[in-house]
């Protein structure tokens, strides 16, 4: 990455400086007096233990699971017939800033760290709102680093261990992440060839071999092409120009004539019409040609327009989302 | 004064617009709403199919669409359970995931009648996009061998005859980008002719409109579209609108709750641009412009 790819931080000298640290500070204690006057971020649980018993089989593979406080469970332990017990805390979170909790309820640590975490890294992110800075760019850094890894770990699961090595070694998976897949599951030649292909991919990062790449590359590009192309000229083509041209004369349920959908149909049409026409290059824009694709332009602009006005609903919405989670999860003032 | 507002400081705007949505969200406005028809369009598509019905629920979105995406999967987990429809939970996403997890917490809580394998399955994420819709469409357990907590599918009662999607009474994707609604669309609702509707976020929207109503049903466009069929919702399930479930973690107003911010921030939005332009057109009229 060149130097001009990367932005960095102005630096915080003088009035700025002193701005930030001032800033800061107002935080921090701002941060203490919420964490010990509101509670701020606790999360507060009711751990519960769950506690099941095998009843016949072997240890090794049991043949029923029942609940130790069940009547079968109990009856079984009196009899000493349980195979293997196995049993495990289960926690149930009480909502943010609950009053009356219950005395089983307990505080979690992992929770309430986390969302201290959420939201001061929230804060982080807000701050860009008054300049670049250095807690958002640690923000930043940690979501791109956080998703990285996310990303990664998850890809490898889902993609290489599910798809690929499930397919070609189950007996591997059955032992190692898939307990539950089927003894009878067979492994499938077929899959040696994206196995081959994958292994050609990888080669780009030799030094001398990047041209073996080239022929999965090549198989990828080619059956996306092929299998869009058919999609597209389904759903995005014929099917549009069906849905734009046969509906003008709309009825409703009771078989009659419904006015206003047969004006919204009208007006649809005119609209792709005058749009088509804008975009019609090959004739000079004079004349009716002219006026039409001025009313093309216009049509543009309605659904610019709209589709801003959703654009700005939704950032709102994420905005919303966050003071939700500050005021509430964090803060509990609502 | 035309001069301050000249050069008013961009970050006291940031300001005032951050004051427009906090002071609504911890006043709890809410501004009153009318439901659109296609928030209706898309609650009748669930409502009139028959008890029991199978439904495949694709959370195609991550985190960074949750505010506006979250309520109304909700939503939609609420009213399948309600209808006791049986619910195939899946993501193209790999974010998506816990908010599947999520959905099912929130069966276990408030639909405790329910149970896992049943009424409701989750398939998870798996990689592929377009790819996984058209192999589902044509076999299932090619690509499927198990549900997300790795159990066999011909151990799971909702998944033992599953052949193909299908097999689906409708389609629901709820959709902050590719993959996600349109290819549904593409490669299950068109070519397989499967009833289907959406959930989208409001940049995603203007996209799909052309596509309603074939192959789409219906469309919730964005927070406005989740708080109307929260509304329809509430009419018809009085229950969503005691406590316990406003009040719950995902509450079922969740979306009308943000509907307060919205009004108050559109306005100002409005104001905005109309001062812009006042100031425009004066330093136009005085030749600065």
């Amino acid at each position: 990455m060149s130097q001009h790819d990367t932005t960095h931080a102005p630096k915080a000298t003088g009035g700025g400086l002193i701005g930030w640290i001032v800033g800061l500070l107002v935080l921090v204690v701002g941060m203490v007096v919420a964490g010990f006057v509101l509670d701020a971020g606790q999360v507060w649980v009711v751990p519960e233990t769950q506690s099941y018993v095998a009843l016949g089989g072997t240890a090794d593979a049991p043949e029923r699971w029942v609940a130790s406080a069940s009547e079968a469970g109990q009856a079984a332990a009196a009899a000493g017939t349980v195979v293997v017990a196995s049993s495990w805390e289960t926690v149930t979170e009480l909502p943010a800033g609950a009053a009356d909790r219950p005395a089983a309820a307990v505080m979690s640590w992992n929770r309430t760290i986390g969302v201290w975490l959420a939201a001061i890294l929230t804060l982080c992110i807000m701050s860009f709102l008054i300049g670049d800075n250095p807690f958002y760019k640690t923000a930043e850094a940690l979501v791109v680093g956080a998703s990285a890894a996310y990303w990664m770990v998850y890809s490898f699961y889902t993609g290489i261990v599910d798809k690929l090595l499930v397919n070609l070694w189950p007996g591997l998976v059955r032992s190692w992440t898939t307990p539950g897949l089927a003894d009878d599951y067979h492994w499938h030649w077929i899959y040696i060839i994206p196995l081959i292909l994958s292994i050609m991919l990888v080669c780009r990062l030799l030094p001398s071999g990047g041209w073996i790449a080239r022929w999965p590359l090549a198989f990828i590009i080619g059956a996306t092409a092929g299998f869009r192309l058919l999609a597209h000229l389904e759903s995005d083509f014929l099917l549009q120009i069906k849905g734009t041209i046969t509906s003008l004369w709309a009825v409703n349920a009771a078989d009659t004539f419904a006015f206003w959908p047969s004006v919204s149909a009208i007006v649809i049409l005119l609209s792709v019409l005058a749009c088509l026409v804008y975009f019609f290059f090959s004739m000079e824009h004079t004349g009716l040609v002219g006026k039409t694709a001025r009313g093309g332009i216009l049509v543009l602009m309605v659904t610019f327009g709209a589709a801003f006005g959703l654009t700005v609903m939704g950032r709102i919405t994420l905005l919303t989302e966050r003071f939700d989670f500050l005021f509430k999860d964090w803060l509990h003032l609502l | 004064m035309l001069n301050l507002l000249r050069n008013l400081d961009r970050r006291l705007i940031f300001l005032i617009m951050g004051l427009a949505v906090a002071i609504p969200v911890l006043m709890r406005f809410e501004p009153p709403s009318e439901v659109t028809m296609m928030d209706q369009n898309v609650f009748d598509a669930v409502q009139d199919l028959p008890d029991g019905s199978r439904v495949l629920l694709s959370f195609d979105f991550d985190p960074g669409s949750q505010g506006e995406l979250l309520p109304m999967a909700m939503s939609f987990t609420r009213h399948l359970a309600e209808k006791k429809h049986k619910i195939y939970f899946m993501c193209l996403w790999p974010l998506g995931e816990p908010f599947i997890e999520d959905a099912m917490k929130l069966l276990q809580e408030e639909y405790p009648h329910l149970k896992y394998g049943t009424d409701y399955v989750s398939f998870g994420y798996k990689p592929g996009g377009e790819a996984v819709i058209k192999n589902i469409i044509v076999d299932w357990k090619q690509l499927f061998i198990t549900d997300s907590r790795k159990q066999d599918l011909k151990e799971i009662p909702m998944t033992m005859k599953l052949k193909s999607a299908k097999s689906m009474d409708l389609l629901i994707s709820i959709s902050a980008g590719d993959p996600g609604t349109k290819q549904w669309i593409q490669y299950a609702a068109t070519p397989a002719k499967l009833p289907m509707v959406s959930g989208c976020t409001g940049v995603q929207a203007p996209l799909f409109y052309p596509y309603i109503p074939d192959p789409l049903s219906g469309l919730l466009a964005a927070i406005k579209g989740a708080a109307g069929y929260e509304k329809i919702m509430s009419e018809h399930y009085p229950d969503l609108k005691t406590p316990a479930f406003v009040k719950s973690r995902f509450s079922s107003t969740a979306a009308q709750q943000r509907m307060g911010p919205q009004f108050v921030a559109h306005l100002l939005m409005v104001a905005l641009i109309l001062l812009g332009n006042v100031i425009f057109f004066i330093d136009r009229s005085q030749g600065n412009a």
